[in-house]
């Protein structure tokens, strides 16, 4: 059972599903606004739980196919994210002229881990799970 | 089967996981905001500060407020009900929290109506005509003149009395010591000293009754 695609998926799953309720957590919880950017990798992250889920029962391999784009996506934005908030893109480039602007950073744990640097993580995470899923099944 | 039990086990134990981290979280905000209420009695309760009710009251609400704030609106009335169920026993004070862009320039006036004894009146037309001069979350303070108009007011002495440094001062005044209170919305009650444990009716109405039932038991 172990490294098989499903648990690649799976495990795939359960990172978007954290991510996911981690996301719901520090906006309705603990009040925290989300930036324009921020609902940009929710929409690619939210939808993840779902898609996968529906894909693990019954175990479908194509589930990759489907989830990979969204995992793409999220990454690209989240990557976007980290490059504006380390500075490397000024913020007038950026779609955030009202609201919360995106480069402030609202939660920095033991020094370095922000809020867009776990969204990074988990896309990273969950691109490199699928991707090995789907070279397991094409083999 | 196996791979379904795991992925049960593994969604309720994300459930769990959550509710438990919200109820500690809330738990913990409650506290830090009561420690938080405590040392700041000045901050919370100014003399001056606009109120209803009996000034000697066991019970002392103190509400930040902003005028164009909807939920503002829709709980004034409830509070005063509340108010009504036990008379002179509850005290609302009144503290400005203008959040809202342009809203500002409406507490001014507001709290200048005092000078002419109509700040209920004032207070109560302007939550009554809220959507004609609030749009979109901006306070149009232009649009209040023909909503005050009918008080019979003066309503030159009450623009000269609007723009006041005096005023100006109590407001950024009670911004500022909205911010000591940690008060990041509109409204946010705080009875005899305490926040609300989570915002809604039903909890300011048990923090009344609360106090209510320490003042008979004393």
């Amino acid at each position: 059972m172990r490294f098989t695609p499903w648990a690649l998926a799976f495990s795939a799953w359960l990172l978007a599903a954290t991510a996911t309720l981690g996301a719901l957590f520090m906006s309705e919880i603990m009040g925290f606004a989300p930036c324009v950017l921020c609902w940009y990798q929710r929409v690619f992250m939210f939808p993840l739980v779902f898609v996968l889920a529906v894909g693990l029962f019954p175990f479908d391999p194509k589930v990759v196919r489907y989830a990979l784009p969204l995992a793409v996506g999220g990454l690209l934005v989240a990557g976007f994210h980290l490059l504006l908030v380390a500075g490397y893109i000024p913020e007038t480039l950026t779609p955030c002229r009202q609201g919360i602007p995106c480069s402030t950073v609202q939660v920095e744990w033991l020094g370095f881990v922000t809020i867009p640097l776990l969204s990074f993580i988990s896309f990273l995470v969950i691109n490199a799970l699928l991707i090995t899923a789907y070279l397991k099944t094409s083999k | 089967m196996k791979q379904k039990n795991i992925f049960i086990v593994a969604a309720v134990l994300l459930v769990i996981a959550f509710i438990t981290g919200a109820y500690f979280y809330k738990k913990q905000q409650t506290e830090q905001a009561t420690q938080l209420a405590a040392q700041n009695q000045v901050a919370l309760v100014r003399p001056d500060a606009p109120s209803f009710g009996n000034a000697d009251a066991p019970v002392h609400i103190v509400e930040f407020f902003d005028p164009a704030c909807g939920t503002c609106r829709d709980f004034y009335p409830m509070v005063k009900a509340l108010m009504a169920e036990h008379p002179g026993k509850i005290r609302l004070s009144m503290r400005y929290a203008p959040f809202h862009p342009g809203s500002e320039a409406v507490v001014k006036a507001l709290e200048a109506s005092r000078k002419q004894s109509k700040f209920e009146p004032t207070l109560e037309a302007l939550f009554a005509s809220q959507n004609v001069w609030v749009q979109n979350h901006v306070a149009h303070a232009e649009l209040i003149g023909p909503v005050l108009e009918p008080l019979g007011m003066d309503m030159g002495r009450l623009q000269s009395d609007a723009n006041t440094p005096e005023v100006a001062t109590m407001i950024a005044r009670d911004l500022l010591d909205a911010k000591t209170m940690n008060v990041t919305m509109t409204p946010e009650y705080f009875v005899n000293g305490k926040p609300l444990p989570s915002f809604g009716f039903d909890q300011l109405r048990s923090l009344v009754g609360d106090a209510l039932l320490a003042n008979n038991a004393k």
